[in-house]
């Protein structure tokens, strides 16, 4: 009898838990995003007072697990709006079908060429450059100066000094394998990665592990890493002491930096789409645009944006990124990743 | 008679298989069968031989760390189950705190103490002849060996230390008289009356290192891989889910075996009822046990240290400034998570966590005992084996329509922590009552005891103890976060390990800063509670 009350009370408890906590709640907007996503407070705010509307933000792993959860879902969509599928991986949602067309009338404030892949469908809100950073103190502890191009990393002096994410599980790590595949051709990329093994390149899972444990600035080996261009500026920003200076530098050279474009979608299936829609022009806003550069560290597409001082100072990227088209890297990531897996790892 | 109790024993384990039922099983079908209706090709799975390699690996290193591990919970085991000595009650619950910690805060402890500028290359440079750093394990198969033992020791010596306590010191004693040496009393007499312990410990040690991920990826580096961390390469980043969910087939089909043999494996005969009282250090044993503490201490305890004392090193001197910064939302996030939020999060689902998992999987050893059925035991041992990717994929999925459209419910989160934690629960529980003398049941029938009243009257007091050790391991399951509850994870609920994450997310040394206090904060919420635990649980509790 007892038994029979304690399997009842927990399935009753279970149910009750089921019952409770709905998430189709017509006043209430779900905007998908990734770990790294922020945003003010007072922003959000904002739009929920002139919207009359419950704003709430579903971090889900990183970009790739994000599109994954979106893709599994899709049937049956976790929020209305998603934000975080960047250039990398926008061919592949847009051919799962998970993004409902919308275009917003603040485009016209967006300079084309973040606009040419995936019109229609996603809107660009924010970019970022993937690229090598060094610590500048421990180079001129080791008396080498900062290398200036890619060809430069393969010098015995930097031996065992680089430090890159690996591409089958970090976003940064692929990002950069595509500059180099732009950057040296599809018939040599693979002799460049192939000479940085034989000159004691570093592999980390992700940029977590890389920046935190193998960059020299936290105690690691290794002076250069596989970061982002606007890494310098946070490090003067978030310096403790404060300090004039960023205690690292850009490594920029043509085509070896990698532009990743983070967009944002309506989830096809929503029940909110107007509200939706308005989301969406509210990040491409001046307020939220000039908001993102320092809470998740990326530039704003919009040109009417202004970025911190020290964006400028320490982070301002002149070079031409590589180009590569997201409907060639859908088709070809998988082996460059399988072959990088080979030469580099293997 | 007999047979009937028995049968009617079974029926104990319904609410554990009910948990796995539909939280482990159903989800994964759910995920198989989106998977495989995607119709991609499967043929990558044989190229080369190369996830054959995988599983092989994973086999190994984790058969050679569990070894490591047991090599050091067994004297550390004989340390806390037989003597008494000042500070013990702080060490035993210190020791267990590196169970709880994100692979990521590991990393930075280890590189704090052995990375090229971390504390004890500084020291050894200083010897004369030595310039480079002399240590360098980063990307090495002996950084995740020690991560392992890093993890699991402490926990196996606490299992090993309940059977140990159990042990009915008068057959040592007979041995003594006998003229058996200390070496020969220990293996022929405590060793044998061990073997429970020893299995369930080796057991669960062995899933968690097979089944790793964050070690792994992280310490270990790309060039190892185990087949858990293939599953998330393959599900999460090469979006080829269909060779993911037969990885994560093979990796349960292989854990199930592993459980079933080592269950297999245990003796059915119990040990005494008299259990040992704790002495003082002798002469003769003061240097083994200070010996083994040393070395217990500079594995686990001394990363710990280096990351609290990294995390009070602020700028250019040590302040405490990098935890009172935790407090102030000084960039007005939406997603700011304050400390004391996230503190209570993390402890209210740890709560939830052990309140279903020890009853749960208190009764699920209850019938595996009573009804002498090792399938119902290794069943119970499932959701140790399963891919926590592949899991956290199928809870997305499974729960997203009524009457179970538990998708948006932080309960979805507790029930996953649960599933997880029942069976240490039933493995903690199951190698004691093993161990107990069935005539105390047969005595307390024999006066006129129904059969709960001899368990609420005699078993459940001599249980306390591994309670004790079973609440801690459940409540440590869900303070530790573990991978399936990322995708799951609800906004409104952030938990210690997420705000981890969120500062080491980004650049710059404040942020950086900011994660290693809030390691901290985890580090002494998680010992206060153990503490806690321990102390409430009575002196049987204690190791």
């Amino acid at each position: 009898m007892r038994r029979l009350a304690l399997l009842l009370l927990t399935l009753a408890s279970i149910f009750l838990l089921a019952s409770c906590g709905d998430d189709s709640d017509g006043k209430t907007l779900t905007v998908v995003t990734h770990d790294s996503f922020n945003l003010s407070e007072d922003l959000v705010k904002q739009f929920e007072r002139d919207n009359g509307v419950t704003v709430k933000l579903l971090p889900r792993g990183d970009a790739g697990s994000m599109l994954t959860a979106l893709i599994l879902t899709k049937k049956n969509p976790e929020g209305d709006v998603a934000f975080g599928v960047d250039n990398t991986l926008l061919a592949r949602a847009l051919k799962e079908g998970v993004f409902a067309p919308y275009s917003s009338p603040l485009l016209g404030r967006v300079p084309n060429e973040f606009q040419s892949e995936g019109a229609n469908f996603v809107t660009p809100v924010d970019y970022s450059y993937v690229n090598f950073n060094n610590d500048i103190a421990r180079l001129k502890e080791l008396k080498l100066d900062p290398p200036k191009r890619l060809e430069d990393l393969l010098d015995p002096k930097y031996k065992g000094l680089t430090v890159v994410e690996n591409p089958a599980s970090s976003s940064p790590g692929l990002a950069f394998l595509l500059a180099t595949v732009d950057y040296f051709g599809e018939g040599k990329y693979l002799d460049w990665w192939a000479g940085m093994r034989a000159n004691g390149l570093q592999v980390a899972d992700g940029w977590e592990t890389a920046y935190n444990t193998n960059f020299s600035l936290h105690g690691g080996s290794q002076p250069i890493v596989l970061s982002y261009a606007t890494s310098p500026a946070f490090e003067q920003l978030f310096a403790d002491p404060p300090r004039p200076d960023a205690p690292t530098a850009n490594i920029l050279a043509d085509k070896a930096v990698f532009r990743q474009v983070e967009y944002i979608g309506v989830l096809k299936g929503t029940k909110n789409e107007t509200l939706a829609h308005k989301f969406i022009d509210f990040m491409l806003s001046v307020p939220v645009q000039e908001d993102l550069p320092g809470q998740m560290a990326v530039y704003p597409v919009n040109s009417e944006a202004k970025t911190p001082e020290a964006f400028a100072a320490f982070s301002k990227v002149t070079v031409a990124p590589a180009n590569i088209p997201a409907a060639v890297i859908a088709e070809k990531s998988q082996q460059w990743i399988a072959d990088w897996t080979r030469v580099v790892l293997r | 008679m007999r047979i009937d109790a028995r049968t009617r024993a079974v029926w104990l384990a319904l609410p554990a298989l009910a948990l796995i039922g539909l939280f482990l099983i159903y989800p994964l079908a759910e995920v198989l069968r989106v998977s495989f209706a995607r119709g991609e090709s499967l043929s990558p799975l044989f190229e080369d031989n190369y996830f054959a390699g995988r599983l092989w690996f994973s086999a190994w290193q984790a058969a050679l760390s569990t070894a490591l591990s047991l090599a050091l919970a067994i004297p550390l085991a004989w340390v806390f189950a037989c003597h008494r000595f000042p500070g013990k009650g702080t060490l035993e619950a210190l020791l267990l705190v590196p169970f709880v910690l994100p692979t990521i805060v590991v990393a930075v402890a280890f590189t704090a103490l052995v990375g090229p500028r971390g504390a004890l290359n500084v020291a050894l440079m200083k010897l004369p002849g030595v310039s480079n750093p002399p240590i360098d394990l980063m990307n090495t198969l002996w950084a995740i060996l020690l991560a392992h033992v890093f993890y699991n020791a402490a926990f196996c010596a606490r299992i090993i230390a309940t059977n140990w306590r159990a042990i009915d010191p008068r057959t040592e004693d007979a041995a003594r008289m006998l003229g058996a040496g200390a070496r020969q009393r220990f293996l022929a007499v405590t060793l044998p009356q061990l073997r429970n312990g020893i299995l369930a410990a080796g057991a669960l040690a062995f899933l968690f290192c097979f089944t790793s991920f964050g070690v792994v990826l992280i310490l270990g580096g790309p060039k190892y891989s185990t087949l858990e961390t293939e599953i998330y390469r393959e599900s999460l980043f090469l979006f080829r889910l269909p060779i993911a969910a037969i990885l994560a087939i093979v990796q349960m089909a292989v854990t199930f075996s592993a459980v079933a043999i080592s269950t297999r494996l245990q003796s059915r005969v119990p040990g005494g009822s008299h259990g040992r009282r704790e002495s003082a250090f002798t002469r003769e044993t003061l240097v083994a046990g200070s010996a083994v503490l040393v070395v217990a201490g500079l594995l686990t305890l001394a990363p710990l240290a280096a990351l609290v004392e990294r995390s009070l090193h602020a700028g250019d001197g040590y302040s405490l400034r990098y935890y009172t910064m935790l407090d102030e939302n000084v960039r007005g996030q939406a997603l700011f998570v304050a400390p004391i939020e996230a503190v209570r999060n993390s402890l209210v689902f740890a709560v939830c966590t052990a309140l279903i998992a020890l009853p749960v999987g208190g009764l699920a050893a209850l019938a595996a005992v009573r009804a002498r059925s090792t399938l119902v035991e290794t069943l119970v041992q499932l959701p140790l084996g399963v891919s926590a990717v592949t899991l956290g994929l199928g809870l997305l999925i499974s729960f997203d329509t009524p009457p179970l459209n538990l998708r948006a419910s932080p309960a979805l989160i507790v029930f996953a922590h649960s599933l997880v934690a029942t069976p240490f629960v039933a493995r903690t529980l199951t190698a004691r009552l093993r161990s107990m003398d069935p005539r105390l049941r047969d005595a307390a029938a024999m006066l006129g005891a129904g059969p709960l009243t001899t368990f609420l009257r005699v078993e459940l007091p001599m249980l306390s103890g591994a309670l004790a050790v079973a609440a801690t391991i459940a409540f440590a399951t869900s303070m530790g976060e573990f991978g399936a509850t990322l995708l799951i994870a609800r906004p409104e609920y952030p938990t210690i390990p997420v705000a981890i994450y969120r500062y080491l997310g980004q650049p710059g040394a404040t942020n950086f800063g900011q994660a290693l206090a809030m390691s901290t904060i985890l580090m002494a919420v998680t010992a206060s509670a153990f503490f806690a635990i321990t102390r409430a649980g009575g002196r049987d509790a204690r190791f």
